[in-house]
């Protein structure tokens, strides 16, 4: 039975993957709440990208249930899948921009695919990349720009549709320190207009900066939940 | 909708090479199968016309009297499938003979008694026309008593038909090979195309796309190219058509053979066939990758 949490934007209950025989992620119960900030950490292969896998269907869970916004994705069906992913910004530490698609395009291509109008999408296009600095390139192509600087497109895109819910896994993890600080200042001013941000990172320095609950994960347990 | 239109665009131009070959299959495959439905309608054409004008000759026994004569008439013009039965005489004939050996009626002079047998010129109703009819009266008039035989070119008419049967029936089994390499050659162009985006899409779906925004640019692609293969195969026969047309003699062209190309209307059809297919190519493709 799970019990009313009217605060939480994100329940998990005794949630199991397993990826043949082992498992990724073991009986993790969790609640977020809602504009919270929360750090996930751990070692690599604890299961912080499996856990936002989970969350945005990429993986579907062995066992358990995860509600998001007090939606079951255990009963979403094929079509519900996109519905479900326009209340995620997702950030990759891999970016998982178009290479074929111009800045504007990749940051466009979540509004189009939400069937916003042409004259919408190019105002809040402009809009997102000049917040991210990236308003004078927004004609290149992604291979010509920086790591940062793609980093930077990325977290555009992932905000572009006003998501609930922000998921970032390694977002600053192949970027220097001050690309780095730069992303997780771009997440804080998001959270602090009302999003729900999820940071999987190993990257100690940046929780310390972020200051928010961290919750730590080993060999697919929850290992520790130190509240801000 | 502009948008999935300049998607597909986008598309067709940097896969340019893939799409040309494309095309230009297509085109080859219409181009074959419409030659062989333009050849049917116009061996068609001719086979009407010619069994338009068939007439049945019935000749008489040599010592057939005035009764027995008037009595065949009488039998004939009571079938329904007759329309007139006119009788020419031994020495009519003989005279339309000459007539059309003008250069050799000398040597039809020299013969002792006329051999030509009186007869009856039978022309049919057109309901009577089609080959089997055509058999079957033969057979019933051959046991009227005063008549010796009946001649109509069945042969001719057999083995005209017989062509055009067997012609037709390739034409279907072409027609289905080349309808079905054409789903085949739009499918694996899809195909290739959904692989090299394979990562696009991907993101597509991350982004929260639905399966009918990532298709509909790939099924207005297999529809473009489906379309445009159609009209040029069509353009390509028709100027194929116009070259042969050019070299009949024009006195046989308009007297006995008109030959013609595709209505517009056929033509329309058979853009809409086309694009039909190249809708079906990029399906069969989509069904498949997007179950992955």
């Amino acid at each position: 039975m799970i019990e009313a949490n009217s605060n939480a934007i994100i329940r998990m209950f005794h949630v199991h993957k397993r990826y043949g025989a082992k498992f990724a992620l073991h009986d993790l119960t969790l609640d977020i709440q809602k504009n919270e900030f929360l750090f996930v950490t751990g070692p690599s292969g604890a299961g912080k990208t499996t856990l936002l896998k989970l969350l945005y269907l990429g993986q579907t869970l062995t066992e358990g249930q995860i509600l998001v916004d007090g939606v079951n994705l255990s009963r979403i069906d094929r079509k519900g899948i996109p519905l479900l992913r326009r209340k995620y910004g997702i950030i990759f530490q891999d970016y998982k921009l178009i290479p074929t698609k111009t800045v504007y395009e990749n940051v466009a291509l979540v509004l189009e695919a939400a069937g916003r109008k042409p004259r919408l999408i190019e105002k809040k296009v402009r809009s997102v990349l000049r917040t991210v600095g990236m308003e004078d390139r927004m004609k290149s192509l992604p291979l010509s720009l920086s790591g940062g600087e793609q980093q930077r497109v990325a977290v555009a895109r992932a905000v572009v549709g006003d998501p609930k819910i922000i998921l970032a896994d390694e977002p600053t993890g192949s970027l220097d320190t001050e690309s780095a600080g730069i992303i997780l200042a771009f997440l804080d001013d998001f959270h602090s207009r009302g999003a729900t941000v999820l940071l999987a990172t190993h990257d100690q320095e940046l929780i310390k900066k972020g200051g928010a609950r961290v919750v730590q994960l080993r060999e697919g347990r929850l290992w520790s939940n130190v509240p801000l | 909708m502009k948008r999935f239109y300049y998607r597909a665009i986008k598309d067709i131009l940097e896969n340019r090479f893939l799409t040309a070959v494309t095309v230009a299959t297509i085109a080859l495959s219409i181009m074959i199968a419409a030659a062989f439905a333009l050849f049917f309608i116009n061996a068609g054409d001719i086979l009407n016309l010619w069994q338009k004008g068939i007439r049945m000759m019935v000749y008489l026994k040599p010592d057939t009297s005035e009764a027995g004569r008037l009595d065949t008439k009488f039998k004939l013009q009571s079938i329904s499938s007759v329309q007139e039965a006119r009788f020419i005489s031994k020495n009519e004939a003989m005279e339309k003979l000459k007539g059309q050996m003008a250069h050799h009626a000398a040597l039809l002079d020299n013969l002792k008694e006329n051999p030509l047998p009186d007869a009856f010129e039978v022309s049919l109703k057109p309901s009577a026309q089609k080959s089997e009819e055509l058999a079957f009266l033969a057979e019933r008039l051959n046991t009227l008593p005063a008549v010796a035989e009946v001649e109509y070119g069945r042969q001719w008419i057999h083995r005209f038909t017989g062509i055009i049967n067997l012609f037709r029936l390739a034409g279907y089994g072409i027609g289905t090979m080349f309808f079905m390499a054409t789903v085949f050659i739009v499918a694996n162009t899809i195909r290739l195309v959904l692989y090299s985006r394979r990562d696009e899409i991907e993101i597509m779906r991350l982004v929260g796309a639905t399966d009918r925004f990532i298709k509909i640019p790939f099924y207005l692609q297999g529809m473009i190219q489906g379309g445009a293969g159609t009209m040029i195969g069509l353009v390509l026969l028709f100027g194929g058509y116009f070259s042969l047309t050019r070299q009949f003699d024009p006195g046989v062209s308009t007297d006995f053979i008109t030959l013609r190309f595709f209505t517009p209307a056929v033509c329309a059809g058979s853009i809409f066939g086309g694009i039909s297919v190249g809708w079906l190519g990029s399906w069969v493709s989509l069904k498949q990758f997007m179950k992955n």
